[in-house]
């Protein structure tokens, strides 16, 4: 137990109450901890927006979520009925659900660019793992959360997503069918899928989300910030004041909650302009055929998950029969270099030729839907591993080689391209283009510890780059 | 940590409540994730359904709902028939051998995948990742189809084409033709969907 304090008998009351908390709560300790003496670097650009950003929206989702489960009806002869009622009859229900809905949109948007924050600055490395580890995971929970609470309207998208969805688990051998009928509770998508998608999207998944944001937190304040040139601001080696704070860093309240209400003004002016003149954004926020109850007679013409998912919807759909001859060559050639061109001991190298032509008989002997089912899963999880696959002496793009510049860039126009497919109907070409568009995606993940090492990097000064301003 | 030499007996026990709890832990979790399960409810809402098809014109469709999924009746016209010989080269299971006790039942284990070649009952989910396909009645060249389209069905989902047998075309997503379900005629013109003879 920390020491009681005393205080003068002449503070002013304010003054004995806080003491009092403190005595019993560490209040102004995790107050310094994580605001007035958390020391962030100076040098943040706008890229370090999306972080709070996230916070906020994550409250906007909440605060709002809370308000329509007032009138929401988790029903399946209801649901879309108390939708509509929401939007028409509930006074200003159109714009909670609309600020619900286009923040669902918004958190992608702003997650996404908080991720390629971190990928080009190198964030997730070296002692940042598990900072980027947690976050992989708030990602994983935001998808699950987006993909249920995509199911509550009830309408055509809502519907046959979700039949798509679960039945993406049916394709697991052996266990497949029976995993999907304990998922939707019915043979097909019905009432009581749609119950429990309700309680897991309004209770389950959220409390394990406020966890893995607090765990993030937690990590990240533990190492402190990266910054835009990844070089270390508390290192032992860097330069510290008289009272051992970093020469680089500012306390993060009240610089950097200052510099963060700029970021807030500019993503509410946008948001609101969403929400009041574009709330369906052409129907990338909110689908047209939702807005027609589910039918489980008819699937809609054309079906496609909301646009934040359609990158690995792409991928999904890119593996074809064909595919699979092109997958298992690839299995095959990384067992063959694993083999003839690296010194790793006999055994293991057994081991590896052993395992890839196993996968092989697999991939040949289970269906390509499966083997959809593993590239899109394994889409995300890869994301988990990247600390441990960039091997760059350097960690921020400014002093990576300028071919790393191209290879990002190469690979933010294949996600786009890849979301794009997903958006679209079906067609010869687009397959095409996102099977090569697939191989990028895995290639650029997989071969990054060779060709994160390729390249002269650029000096990396010791200090931060900053100007005063 | 300590140099206090550990304590065996106490070690072992801690291990056993350890292990006791842990069993406990899982048998409360049985009742949790027996909820997931279809309900007696649920369950009980599979009864066979009753078609009178006598409205139905060759060319035409008309989808019955049984357990919750789209049942299709096609009266196809003898065109249709006739462009099942054309697509056999590009299918990937023509003769219906694939999980044949899952999704042919044995009087539809032919060419057309019927009892009567021109009336064609199938359960209309994909067998990809269970959408609707659509139908594609019209031949010839149009978007997401090949120029030589004899009739058919797409789904819309991911491209897989089906013809008017409901058999699968090759290197597509869905890896099974059409699901049949259990049917059979109580007269000439009224269908049982959901029962057949041997049941």
């Amino acid at each position: 137990m920390a020491e009681f304090k005393e205080i003068s008998p002449d503070a002013s009351a304010g003054e004995k109450l806080l003491n009092w908390v403190d005595n019993r709560f560490p209040a102004s300790k995790l107050y310094k901890e994580h605001l007035s003496e958390y020391y962030a670097p100076k040098n943040f650009n706008f890229w370090y927006f999306f972080g709070s950003l996230a916070l906020l929206v994550l409250v906007i989702q909440i605060v709002t979520g809370i308000f329509l489960v007032m009138h929401y009806k988790p029903d399946a002869n209801l649901a879309f009925g108390s939708v509509e009622y929401i939007m028409r009859d509930v006074p200003w229900g159109w714009l909670i659900r609309y600020m619900h809905s286009t923040g669902a949109s918004a958190f992608f948007i702003v997650v996404y660019m908080h991720m390629y924050r971190g990928l080009i600055y190198g964030s997730y490395r070296k002692p940042r793992e598990l900072v980027w580890v947690f976050g992989c995971a708030i990602f994983l929970c935001l998808m699950a959360e987006a993909f249920m609470g995509y199911l509550l309207p009830w309408g055509q998208m809502s519907y046959w997503g979700a039949q798509v969805i679960v039945n993406l688990f049916a394709a697991v051998p052996f266990v497949g069918p029976d995993l999907a009928l304990l998922i939707r509770g019915d043979y097909v998508v019905g009432d009581a899928t749609l119950n429990r998608f309700f309680s897991f999207h309004v209770i389950a998944v959220p409390l394990v989300l406020l966890g893995l944001v607090v765990a993030h937190i937690i990590a990240l304040h533990e190492v402190g910030s990266n910054n835009p040139d990844g070089v270390e601001i508390k290192g032992p080696n860097a330069p510290k004041d008289a009272n051992g704070h970093p020469l680089d860093g500012v306390p993060f309240h009240p610089y950097y909650t200052v510099h963060d209400i700029l970021g807030v003004s500019g993503f509410l002016l946008v948001f609101s302009a969403v929400i009041f003149f574009a709330p369906e954004f052409g129907g990338y926020f909110l689908e047209y055929n939702n807005f027609i109850p589910a039918d489980p007679l008819k699937t809609p013409l054309h079906i496609a998950p909301v646009w934040y998912f359609t990158p690995f919807y792409s991928m999904l759909r890119a593996i074809t029969s064909e595919m699979m001859y092109v997958l298992i060559a690839c299995v095959l050639a990384g067992a063959y270099f694993g083999a003839a061109k690296t010194n790793l001991p006999k055994v293991i190298k057994a081991g590896v030729v052993g395992a890839a032509v196993f996968v092989s008989l697999l991939m040949l002997s289970i269906d390509a839907k499966f083997w959809g089912v593993v590239v899109m899963g394994g889409a995300v999880v890869i994301l988990f591993f990247l600390p441990w696959l960039d091997n760059c002496a350097v960690k921020s793009i400014r002093y990576r080689p300028d071919w790393h510049k191209y290879m990002y860039g190469v690979f933010v126009v294949n996600f786009i391209v890849l979301a794009y497919l997903g958006v679209q109907p079906p067609s010869a070409i687009g397959e095409r283009v996102s099977q090569v568009g697939t191989l990028f995606y895995f290639g650029f993940f997989l071969l990054m510890p060779m060709w994160s090492q390729i390249g002269a990097t650029k000096p990396v000064p010791d200090r931060v780059t900053f100007t005063p301003h | 940590m300590s140099d206090t030499p550990v304590d065996t007996n106490k070690r072992t026990w801690l291990i056993a409540s350890t292990c006791a709890g842990a069993v406990g832990g899982v048998a409360v979790a049985v009742p949790f994730v027996s909820t997931f399960q279809p309900s007696e409810k649920a369950k009980a809402a599979g009864a066979a359904v009753e078609v009178d098809i006598s409205a139905l014109k060759p060319g035409e469709k008309m989808t019955v709902e049984w357990r919750g999924k789209p049942v299709w009746i096609v009266k196809r016209t003898p065109e249709q028939l006739e462009s099942l010989n054309k697509t056999e080269a590009q299918l990937a299971d023509p003769k219906s051998e694939r999980k044949p006790s899952e999704l042919t039942p044995v009087y539809a284990r032919n060419q057309a995948r019927s009892i009567k070649p021109e009336v064609f009952v199938a359960v209309g989910i994909c067998t990809h990742l269970g959408c609707s396909p659509s139908d594609k009645f019209q031949t010839g060249a149009q978007p997401s189809l090949p120029d030589d389209w004899n009739g058919g069905f797409l789904c819309p989902c991911h491209g897989s084409t089906f013809d008017i047998a409901g058999r699968v075309f090759k290197n597509k997503p869905a890896p099974d033709n059409l699901e049949i379900p259990p049917h059979m005629y109580l007269s000439d013109t009224k269908l049982l969907i959901g029962e057949d003879k041997k049941a």
